[in-house]
């Protein structure tokens, strides 16, 4: 019987031939990831265990995307401390200030993360980096710390669940429909502790970007980690961004699966996420009449260049409608130099949208696009659950680049070609 | 171990953003964060729930985001169980890292709010209105981190030995 590439990776890095779903390994890491709000816990735990050193200081990164640049005081002292622990361990991946873009935009683009790595994260949405044909997934700070002193972790071997591709792309969509699609139909518990791989001529249409996006939001299905096959355009993408070796696994033609979906792209149109599940998804056509106080294109979902690109392209001679907030997060700093190097920022300031230095900020309800009670906003990020970006009574709704563009000249939630 | 308290009930997925909302995420201290635990559905909670309370919910309790503050929170209001019909992945192993029990069963439309239900947690077993649920065992793996006092016990004792 053939294995996964989920299964492959997971078995090499606990030096076995082969692993069967269900069971516990422990496994190498090659990196060890956490944010300005989740290194705080990990690094009081390294302290009470009395550890003297990280496993590797190339090996553990961390990222200020959080709550930067600093939103408060105690924003501010999480940040010291895990500059000053940085500085202390020879930390060598410690991003933040003019360096630091969005944790999961920034780790693939730095070449930090290469096909058939095993990465862990203290974040939900590491489970990004399966893009690049990695097993990557997100955990707690103290799982973290475990990682960080040891170089390894306990995980188990997840079932796969397989997203079989097929059709043309209509224009304007992207991955982010196809996964909120996806979500609308299997929900927020429908791949439970499972691997979400993709395959399928409709996915090696795709770009990494769009790949990126996918991957990122397996977890908005419960799944552990969201995988791609590496093909051409993951190749070329490493070549451009890799430090490292990479290594290729493939899944067997006879490897096991727990359920096999057949999706016909051809069919996935404007699909948004409704408050307050990201399965809650309806078609844009059906929520026209829907009055939105502000739009946010960014995050570690949707705040790279391909996302800038198409909503710049929809908003170029356009104004974002009066009264409404538009707020663009290029990712990462290279995104940013690019964006502005095209002339997208040009066309976003000309159109009434504010640029956001690359921050998680809003998408958590952390800072810069905070909602009051009873506003709404169409946001291109992961998350639309109650009070995710502000108030208790504040909605989100979940959509692509596209969509939240021709909503920010609408004024109402609205497919591109209302606008164009 | 055996605990006996009174239910909190919430539906089904209860989401980290819920059980500690991230406008609270820069403090550690769990004092602070369990004053605002299940803020945007039940602000009165923190102040209503008593040492000993169990909470219980329906499938995927603790969707959603990595945040170790979430069972802080609970935790740091004495809350010692959860049982739910499922539980979401990080949450699961956050919880037993940070000494929060967890059990699956499907109990939810047996009990109602403020009920006392009886667990033994190591049995699985639930006595809650005069029937016994048996809960789906925890994994043998994590009974055994469990034993060893949790997974930082475990690295502790693996660097001193």
């Amino acid at each position: 019987m053939g294995m996964t590439i989920t299964e492959k990776i997971l078995a090499a890095h606990a030096d076995r031939d082969r692993v069967e779903p269900g069971e516990i390994l422990d496994c190498r890491i090659d990196l060890a990831m956490a944010n300005d709000i989740t290194a705080p816990l990990s690094l009081e735990e390294f302290e009470k265990v009395g550890a003297k050193a990280v496993f590797d200081p190339n090996k553990v990164v961390f990222v200020l995307d959080h709550f930067t640049p600093n939103k408060d005081i105690l924003s501010a002292e999480n940040c010291k401390k895990i500059r000053e622990f940085s500085r202390k361990y020879g930390i060598v991946n410690f991003f933040e200030g003019g360096e630091c873009g969005i944790e999961h935009a920034l780790l693939p683009e730095k070449g930090l993360v290469v096909a058939g790595d095993l990465v862990i994260g203290a974040d939900s949405h590491t489970c990004t980096y399966g893009a690049l044909g990695a097993f990557s997934t997100g955990m707690g700070s103290t799982d973290i710390t475990y990682g960080m002193v040891t170089g390894r972790i306990w995980l188990k071997v997840p079932e796969s669940i397989k997203f079989h591709c097929h059709g043309k792309w209509q224009k304007w969509v992207t991955g982010k429909e196809l996964i909120l699609h996806i979500l609308g139909m299997i929900g927020v518990d429908g791949a439970l502790y499972s691997a979400m791989e993709y395959s399928g001529e409709a996915i090696a249409a795709l770009s990494m970007d769009s790949r990126f996006s996918i991957a990122n939001m397996a977890i908005e299905a419960g799944g552990k980690n969201g995988i791609f096959p590496v093909d051409d355009k993951t190749l070329a993408y490493m070549k451009e961004h890799a430090t490292r070796p990479y290594k290729v696994y493939a899944s067997d033609a006879d490897a096991t699966y727990s359920e096999v979906y057949e999706i016909d792209v051809s069919k996935v149109g404007f699909s948004v996420a409704c408050p307050s599940l990201p399965s809650n998804v309806k078609d844009a056509g059906e929520l026209g009449s829907i009055d939105v106080d502000q739009v946010v294109i960014g995050s570690c979902t949707n705040g790279r260049l391909e996302d800038l690109e198409m909503a710049a392209a929809i908003l170029t001679g356009k104004r974002v409608s009066k009264g409404l907030r538009c707020i663009v997060i290029p990712a990462t700093p290279a995104i940013y130099g690019e964006a502005m190097r095209r002339g997208y920022f040009q066309t976003f300031l000309d159109a009434g949208c504010i640029i956001s230095p690359p921050t998680c900020g809003p998408c958590l309800g952390g800072h810069m696009g905070i909602l009051a009670k009873g506003e709404r906003a169409v946001a291109t990020t992961n998350r639309n659950f109650i009070g995710r970006m502000g108030h208790p009574e504040s909605e989100v709704y979940l959509a692509g680049p596209a969509v939240a563009a021709a909503t920010a000249i609408k004024g109402k939630i609205a497919r591109p070609e209302e606008v164009l | 171990m055996i605990v006996k308290g009174r239910i909190w009930k919430f539906g089904d997925n209860i989401d980290t953003d819920i059980i500690i909302p991230a406008q609270y995420l820069a403090h550690t201290d769990p004092k602070v964060l369990g004053q605002h635990c299940m803020e945007p559905l039940a602000p009165n909670f923190p102040k209503e729930v008593r040492a000993g309370d169990i909470i219980v919910s329906g499938t995927n309790f603790g969707c959603g985001s990595s945040r170790e503050h979430a069972p802080l929170a609970i935790t740091a209001l004495g809350i010692p169980l959860v049982v739910a019909k499922t539980f979401a992945r990080i949450f699961y192993r956050n919880a037993f890292n940070k000494g929060l029990a967890l059990l699956e069963a499907d109990i939810y439309d047996l009990v109602k709010d403020g009920d006392e239900i009886e667990v033994d947690i190591s049995t699985g077993i639930i006595r809650c209105g005069g029937k016994d649920v048996k809960a789906k065992p925890i994994p043998p793996f994590m009974v055994e981190l469990i034993n060893e006092g949790g997974l930082i016990n475990h690295l502790k004792k693996k660097l001193e030995g």
